[in-house]
């Protein structure tokens, strides 16, 4: 039971993070609620990734001149730290864009509420 | 503290929501106006440094830009949109983030040029430089490019949704 | 409604449970995404990346040389990205009338 909890215990903490930012964007009224929603969840979809390219008694991945590259096990893996790079730029720019929706929402009916928008459209 | 009035796509007149003169005002106390005055260059050049040491420390172009963009959205923030137009001017950011693109793509068309793939450095016309140098070049030219999107995209988001 | 919807959230969370016991324990050095070879005999990218990235490029840093030789065409697009971000921004707040 120590072993599993030991190995694990970083997946299921980021799985519950997720359903909270799902929860927010599912049953919140206001939609500045459903967007910081969203932001849990590209943050906790991010930190998955990351979180699995550990090894045991590895470095960063900066080559050390000392240690040399013969053995791979002394680094961590590289290839998702490159990867979520690019997902944590487009999740800002995705953030910028929203906000500007927001704002242009906000002038032309005057409420953020869902169900209220929901109404004034038809 | 007047407000403008404005009006929307069908030139309906909306209330006056837009208090202008209060969000794009300085600060009101010296010490803010001082403070962030004296710490901007200083973030800046961190930012540089991030950048330029890309090679040999966690850093690069992405956290580089947005470092830098930090430093200017201080200056807005403080002294307010009118006098920090003197360090960046709101109408040649987006220009700027379509040269750093071009800057970007360009180095891949060079390599198509003289004759090998798309983002091939091997083929960059630079004749006293060994083909590992050649790569080691290539990255800090395309990290140019990437910085200086990052930083004016944030600087442009920044100014559309705060400019009334 | 309200029910329905935090009976859908349950089960998102219960179907993620029973699918992550699968994965290999977080850190195991001999989980099959951190060895040398794959079992056809095919390099697995990671540890390619962490052999030649220096070989290659005389670059210390393997993140850099992957985000800007190995996959740099990923970072053209994401590059484009925020461009469009940017552009998307000024076409959605700029285009109303002020009164003069």
């Amino acid at each position: 039971m120590l072993e599993f909890v030991q190995g694990y215990y970083a997946y299921i903490f980021l799985g519950l993070l997720f359903t909270i930012g799902l929860y927010g964007m599912m049953v919140k009224h206001n939609l500045m609620k459903k967007i910081l929603g969203m932001s849990i969840v590209q943050a906790s979809t991010i930190m998955l990734w990351i979180v699995s390219a550990y090894k045991e008694g590895a470095g960063v991945t900066v080559l050390d001149k000392r240690i040399g590259v013969e053995n791979p096990d002394l680094y961590l893996n590289p290839l998702p730290h490159t990867l979520m790079l690019t997902a944590i730029v487009v999740a800002v720019v995705t953030l910028g864009v929203s906000f500007a929706l927001i704002i242009a929402i906000y002038r032309e009916y005057k409420t953020l509420d869902e169900p209220t928008l929901l109404e004034q459209m038809k | 503290m007047s407000v403008v009035p404005i009006t929307d796509r069908n030139d309906h007149d909306t209330a006056p929501y837009c208090l202008e003169q209060d969000m794009q005002a300085p600060a009101d106390s010296p010490i803010v106006q001082v403070a962030s005055r004296g710490i901007a260059p200083v973030i800046m050049l961190i930012g540089l440094y991030v950048f330029f040491h890309g090679h040999y420390s966690p850093g690069g172009g992405f956290q580089g830009g947005v470092l830098m963009a930090a430093a200017i959205l201080l200056l807005r923030l403080s002294l307010g949109t009118g006098l920090s137009q003197a360090v960046m001017p709101t109408r040649i950011t987006l220009r700027l983030s379509a040269i750093g693109a071009l800057i970007f793509a360009g180095t891949g068309l060079v390599a198509i040029f003289f004759g090998g793939n798309f983002l091939n450095y091997h083929f960059l016309p630079i004749p006293w430089l060994s083909p590992e140098y050649l790569r080691y070049y290539g990255i800090l030219l395309i990290e140019v490019g990437v910085t200086m999107t990052v930083m004016t995209t944030l600087v442009a988001i920044y100014d559309d949704l705060l400019g009334c | 409604m309200k029910a329905l919807q935090y009976l859908l959230l349950l089960s998102f969370f219960g179907i993620y449970l029973a699918v992550i016991v699968e994965l290999p324990p977080r850190g195991d050095v001999n989980s099959p995404m951190h060895q040398t070879v794959n079992k056809v005999g095919t390099p697995i990218a990671g540890t390619y990346f962490i052999q030649n990235a220096y070989v290659d490029a005389k670059t210390p840093n393997m993140v850099t040389v992957i985000l800007a030789d190995y996959r740099g065409f990923d970072t053209l697009g994401e590059t484009i990205v925020v461009f469009a971000g940017g552009i998307a921004c000024f076409f959605i707040l700029n285009s109303r009338r002020r009164k003069p």
